[in-house]
Order: structure tokens, then C-alpha cells, then sequence
């Protein structure tokens, strides 16, 4: 099966600001009592879009003027905690399809390659900047050229990071590495057989 | 000869090849499932029309959702009874031995592995559970996985990863009294940030680590990924082979020296080269609580709560954004805050030496009035060794409820939860906003002890002055 190249995001962007969101924030653990994926979008970050009594709270996420954003920019330590997909598919199926922070955890960044969602790492006067712009014209379109490592807003660009072997399966449409893994049969099989365990 | 640290001769034994990408794909000697992680995986091999490549590999339990009261079905959540079954149904249509609730072996799949001796030294052990860093205690290299790769694991038992740095941590000197292996793991995190081990496998080592028991390596290498590490392993001596002896899955007979001698070469040379080393000394860490919303923001129970004014850049955001969470006073002594719940249970802390050094110490102390009290046993084994030394007996009659194995409170996805802004004093591993079941709830991480400690006096308190020795 032949997947997306996955060189350029483009979209709204939505600034979440703070370090160390963790993954209970991005989906509390009572929304993962389910056998499936579907409808998890509608329960990104629950907690902090409602109060107590369900209403909605004043978080970016519930601004319309967003509503359309497909790129989150965040702090440090993006996506920290648990090893839940539910965390990345939950955002993916609420229309994010790229994710801008200071760094991620080991745990988030793998599963959101996973899925075709790049997540780029970009230091802190840029990303200061990067909110400023997005906060002050909501409008603007926001690209992650994942060919030249760079973020385009207006006439500004800012450079990020990714790492080398996340970005080429992106570009290069391997960001599941199901079909690859299952090529390698004997390979595996050879492995297996030379193990002091079974 | 080459000198290797033990997460590199692991990974050499396991590498299958390198992927086009760069990565390393590397088989995964045992794959231990549960029932939040892997129905969507098995919906995905369906889908594709894959079989389990290797069923006598993976090992089930069901642990997050199984309620701790009542545990006859169907379980009165519709959505938690949907899920038991459907770990069943997948379990028995490809083979998978399933640690079910009829089982007598049912528990946390990180008390249950261990336990069964699933967990040996030298494996690579993969589960859909950021928290599978806790069987490196046995010198495996152990870690979470998300759900597709979970499938990847049932359709090839291999997964596209890229090698980790290492990072020693040498703990040595003498623990003072009352001072646990979970304030241990508290204080390194505290003092290595709750990123500082991101693309890092975590080596502890030193005398600590030396003298501590096996579930004590456990509850340390349980937390690892909470400082960023997603990998944390002992090397393998020992005590190590003494715990697993004659435990069900481990060799047997003459299989046996066999299994210790390769096991013994694994561990890390004399000498080998560590992509970092930092040295700590044990007598500087005092009964730790955290006072946050992660579980660095932690601090000596006879400290003050920081004060964000007087800390700098994203630190003081951070711990404004916490104290503001948590309704707590900068600058006040955290011993006196008051609690509502004490939670004493989890992959972290629920094994029989957490209960027995609770019940040991207890001497007649009772659960303070208001205070909701509860121990949940890590598995059913646990609550039947815990049992038959009568531990159950001595918390209830100081006041504790005494529960079923599973996760319980440590995450709340089953009717154990804290209500509205409710404080507990909790020996599980992560104090997240909202992580204990309420949107507003609030946790604070501590030992058992400690847990036991506040729970007599109502408030988080110094258990070395609660139970003096």
C-alpha cells in the first residue's frame, strides 16, 4: 500500500500555550474506554475546553475563529505522560495534521509519526513570535515545508527541527512501517531462532 | 574485546536490520497486552487481513478498567464490560495466553509479568504502556509502545525504533531512615527534570540500587518515563536471579545455569562507554512529596512549597500554573495540607513489600476521620500472599478498604475516582491535572508510608515522625 507524501502542511494555525501538556490532558483517561479510535477528536483536551457543569471555557480551542486550524503550536515537552494513541489520534481526528512545540516526549513524537502527523521542534523567540502572529491575525496561513526544514507565515520564516529518519518516511510516504517490517520474514524468523529465549 | 553497556548487547541481539529510514527494526521478545492499548491493534490486523505472527510471545491481563469492588460481570460500565470482553474474544481467537479475572493471575501487567517470571534479564519487553519501563529492574530493555505499534508487534513482533543514549545514574551512600525507593525515583526526577531523560535510556547503579530488593528496582525503573527516559534498567545480579527462581515462565533444571551464566554476560562491561553519567548521593533525599501538576515538582516533606516568584523563565509559569491548580500556598510548609483521600496501589507501589512495609508500621494507627482510605493490591497473587499474612486484616481495622488488584485510582478509568477538587495523598506515579479521575482533582506522590502517614493524620505529615522506628 502506497502512503501520502507527506512534504508540506498547510493551514490554520492555533496557539496552546504551556510546557508539559501532558497526554491526560490531551485526552483524559475516561475518554479511552472505548474498542476503537473513532470520535476521539471531539474529546481533545476535554478538561481544560469545559468547566465542571460542561460548559465551554474560554480555551483557544473553542474560539471559532479557529476552528478551521490544522497546525498546534505549544511549549516544551509536548505530549508527555502516558503511551496512549488516543493522545495523537485524538488530535488527528479533531483536524490536526502537524504539531509545532519546543520538544516532544519519546512516546508522542513516535505514535504522531505514525500517523502521517509531523511534529516539528522549534526554540522559543520563534515560537514567541510564531503565537504573536497567529494570535494577532488568526487568519494566517501557516506551511511546514518538510523538504527545507522551514515554517512559511507571510513573509517570515523560521526554521525547525525534526529528527532525520522521521522526516525522510514523511517526505518519502514510509511513515508506516508496517509493509517494510513485514518484507523482512526471515530476517525475523533468523532473529528469533538465535535467542537465548522464546 | 569491545566493551558494551547492557542496553547496547541487547540491542544487538535484537536487531533484525536497518530499515530505509535509518531505524533500527528490532524484534521484541515478549509483547504484554491489556485491554485500554490493544483491541484497536487487533481491529487493524483484521482489517489488513494479518494473523498474530507470534502468539506464544504476547501475554494479556486486563488491569485499567476492572472495577475493585464488585468484579462479577457484566460490570455495571457498559463501555469497561465491552472492553474485558473484547480482550477475551481476541485473546482466545489467536491463541494469546490472557491472564483473565477467573485466572487467580489477574493484576497490573507490570506486577503480573514480573511475577510470573515473564520478565527476565537480557529481553527486549514491549506493552502498549508508557509504565513498561518498569521491567528493566531485571536488566531487560523494557518500554511503552503506542497502539499501532502494538499492531506492528502482533503482525511481525518487531517495530521500527531508532537506539537511545544512556545515561548512568549512580546513586550511592546510605538511604536515611524512612527514605524509600520511591523518593529515590522522586528525587532523581526532581533533580533531572521531568525532560531530562528524553532520547535517553536510564542505567541506575551504585550502592543504592545494589542493596535495594527487586520490587524496590521496580518501583524505580516504573518512573523513568515520568523524567522523560522511556527506558530504565539494573543490570542483572544476583538478587535478581533469587527473585526469579522457579517462577512459573522462567528456565528450569539444567536450562537454568544456563540462563544465569548469559544472563550474567549481559550486564553492562567494566568500563563500557555511557552517553552521560551523574552521580548522586543517597543522603540528601528525605521523604519527597510533589506539590505540582508533574512529577518533578516535587519537594522534602520538611520543605516549604516554592515560591514561583523566586524561581525563573518557564520554571515560575509552570509553578504558578501549579499552585494555582493544586490551591496550595507558596512559601507554606507542605507538611499540614490537608487531605481527603489516601490511595495506596499501582505498577508503582502495589507489590506485597509496599503493603507489608505499610501494615508492618501501622501498630494500631487509625484512617482519620473524612479521610477515604484504600489499598488495591497489584494482582491477585498479591492480595493472596498479602492475605495469608493477614495484611488485609490490619488495614481494615485501621480503616483502609481493602481492594481487588488493578489500576485503580492511579488513573480513575474505573469507578475509583476523586470527586470534584478532593487531595490525595497517592503512591502511584503521575500527578497531572485531572489524572485521578475529577477534571479538579489533585494528587500528590509519595511512598506508601507517607501515603499511610496522611492518611492517620488527615494531612500530609513526616512518616519518620508518625511511625518512629
Amino acid at each position: 500500500m502506497s502512503l501520502e507524501k507527506i512534504t508540506c502542511i498547510t493551514g490554520q494555525a492555533i496557539h496552546v500555550p504551556g510546557d508539559d501538556i501532558d497526554t491526560d490532558r490531551i485526552i483524559p483517561a475516561r475518554f479511552m474506554k472505548c474498542v476503537t479510535f473513532d470520535g476521539l477528536g471531539e474529546y481533545l483536551f476535554y478538561d481544560v475546553r469545559h468547566d465542571g457543569e460542561g460548559n465551554r471555557t474560554d480555551h483557544a480551542l473553542n474560539d471559532p475563529q479557529f476552528s478551521n486550524a490544522s497546525i498546534m503550536l505549544s511549549g516544551m515537552n509536548f505530549g508527555c505522560g502516558s503511551s496512549r494513541e488516543h493522545a495523537p489520534q485524538s488530535l488527528y481526528r479533531a483536524g490536526f495534521r502537524a504539531i509545532i512545540a519546543g520538544n516532544f516526549a519519546e512516546i508522542f513524537f513516535g505514535n504522531s509519526i505514525n500517523l502521517g502527523m509531523p511534529c516539528v521542534t522549534v526554540n522559543e523567540p520563534d515560537r514567541m513570535k510564531l503565537a504573536e502572529m497567529i494570535e494577532n491575525d488568526p487568519q494566517h496561513e501557516v506551511k511546514i515545508d518538510l523538504i527545507n526544514n522551514l515554517i512559511l507565515i507571510g513573509d517570515a520564516s523560521y526554521a525547525f527541527e525534526i529528527r532525520e529518519g522521521a522526516r525522510e518516511s514523511l517526505i518519502n510516504g514510509k511513515w508506516d512501517p508496517i509493509d517494510e517490517l513485514l518484507g523482512n520474514g526471515s530476517k525475523i524468523e533468523n532473529v528469533a531462532s538465535l535467542l537465548s529465549y522464546s | 574485546m569491545e566493551k558494551l553497556n547492557l542496553f547496547q548487547k541487547v540491542w544487538r541481539n535484537h536487531t533484525v536490520g536497518t530499515l530505509e529510514n535509518g531505524q533500527t527494526q528490532l524484534f521484541v521478545g515478549r509483547h504484554l497486552i491489556h485491554e485500554v492499548t490493544s483491541p484497536q491493534a487487533f481491529g487493524m490486523l483484521k482489517e489488513k487481513g494479518l494473523p498474530v505472527r507470534y502468539p506464544e510471545r504476547t501475554f494479556a491481563t486486563v488491569d485499567h478498567i476492572v472495577p475493585t469492588d464488585e468484579i462479577s460481570e457484566p460490570y455495571s460500565d457498559p463501555l469497561a464490560d465491552a472492553m474485558i470482553k473484547e480482550l477475551r474474544r481476541n485473546c482466545e481467537e489467536t491463541g494469546i495466553t490472557f491472564f483473565d479475572v477467573s485466572s487467580g493471575m489477574q493484576g497490573i501487567v507490570h506486577v503480573v509479568g514480573p511475577e510470573q517470571g515473564l520478565t527476565q534479564p537480557g529481553m527486549t519487553i514491549a506493552c502498549g504502556d508508557s509504565h513498561t519501563s518498569t521491567h528493566g529492574a531485571f536488566g531487560a530493555i523494557a518500554f511503552g509502545v503506542g497502539t499501532s505499534q502494538v499492531r506492528d508487534l502482533l503482525a511481525t513482533q518487531t517495530l521500527a525504533l531508532s537506539p537511545l543514549k544512556v545515561r548512568r545514574i549512580e546513586v550511592n551512600g546510605s538511604l536515611p531512615p524512612g527514605v524509600y525507593a520511591k523518593d529515590v525515583i522522586l528525587h532523581i526526577i526532581r533533580k533531572l527534570g521531568v525532560n531530562g531523560g528524553t532520547g535517553f535510556a536510564y542505567e541506575y547503579a551504585g550502592e543504592v540500587f545494589d542493596n535495594f530488593s527487586m520490587e524496590e528496582r521496580m518501583t524505580a525503573c516504573n518512573m523513568s518515563i515520568e523524567g522523560g527516559a522511556r527506558v530504565g534498567y539494573v543490570n542483572p545480579d544476583a538478587k535478581t536471579f533469587e527473585y526469579l527462581h522457579g517462577r512459573p515462565y522462567c528456565p528450569k533444571g539444567s536450562d537454568w545455569d544456563t540462563a544465569i551464566n548469559t544472563w550474567e554476560s549481559l550486564a553492562s562491561d567494566v568500563g563500557c562507554d555511557y552517553d552521560d553519567v551523574v552521580f548522586l548521593n543517597a543522603s540528601e533525599i528525605s521523604p519527597t512529596v510533589t506539590w505540582g501538576i508533574n512529577p518533578a515538582q516535587a519537594i522534602s516533606v520538611e520543605e516549604n512549597i516554592p515560591d514561583p516568584s523566586q524561581l525563573f523563565g518557564s520554571e515560575a509559569s509552570s509553578a504558578t500554573e501549579a499552585l494555582e491548580y493544586m490551591k496550595l500556598q507558596a512559601g507554606s510548609p507542605v507538611k499540614g495540607t490537608p487531605i481527603d483521600v489516601a490511595f495506596i496501589g499501582s505498577c508503582t507501589n502495589g507489590r506485597l513489600s509496599d503493603l507489608e512495609e505499610v501494615a508492618t508500621r501501622l501498630n494500631g494507627r487509625k484512617v482519620r476521620e473524612g479521610v477515604k482510605a484504600i489499598v488495591v493490591p497489584g494482582s491477585q497473587i498479591v492480595s493472596q500472599l498479602a492475605e495469608q499474612k493477614g495484611l488485609d486484616s490490619i488495614f481494615k481495622s485501621a480503616g483502609f478498604e481493602w481492594r481487588r488488584a488493578g489500576c485503580s485510582m492511579c488513573l480513575a478509568m474505573n469507578p475509583d475516582k476523586l470527586l470534584g477538587d478532593q487531595l490525595c495523598a497517592s503512591s502511584s506515579n503521575r500527578n497531572f491535572k485531572g489524572r485521578q479521575g475529577s477534571p479538579t482533582g489533585r494528587t500528590m506522590l509519595m511512598s506508601p508510608l507517607m501515603v499511610a502517614a496522611a492518611a492517620i493524620s488527615g494531612e500530609i505529615a513526616d512518616s519518620r515522625e508518625i511511625f518512629p522506628s
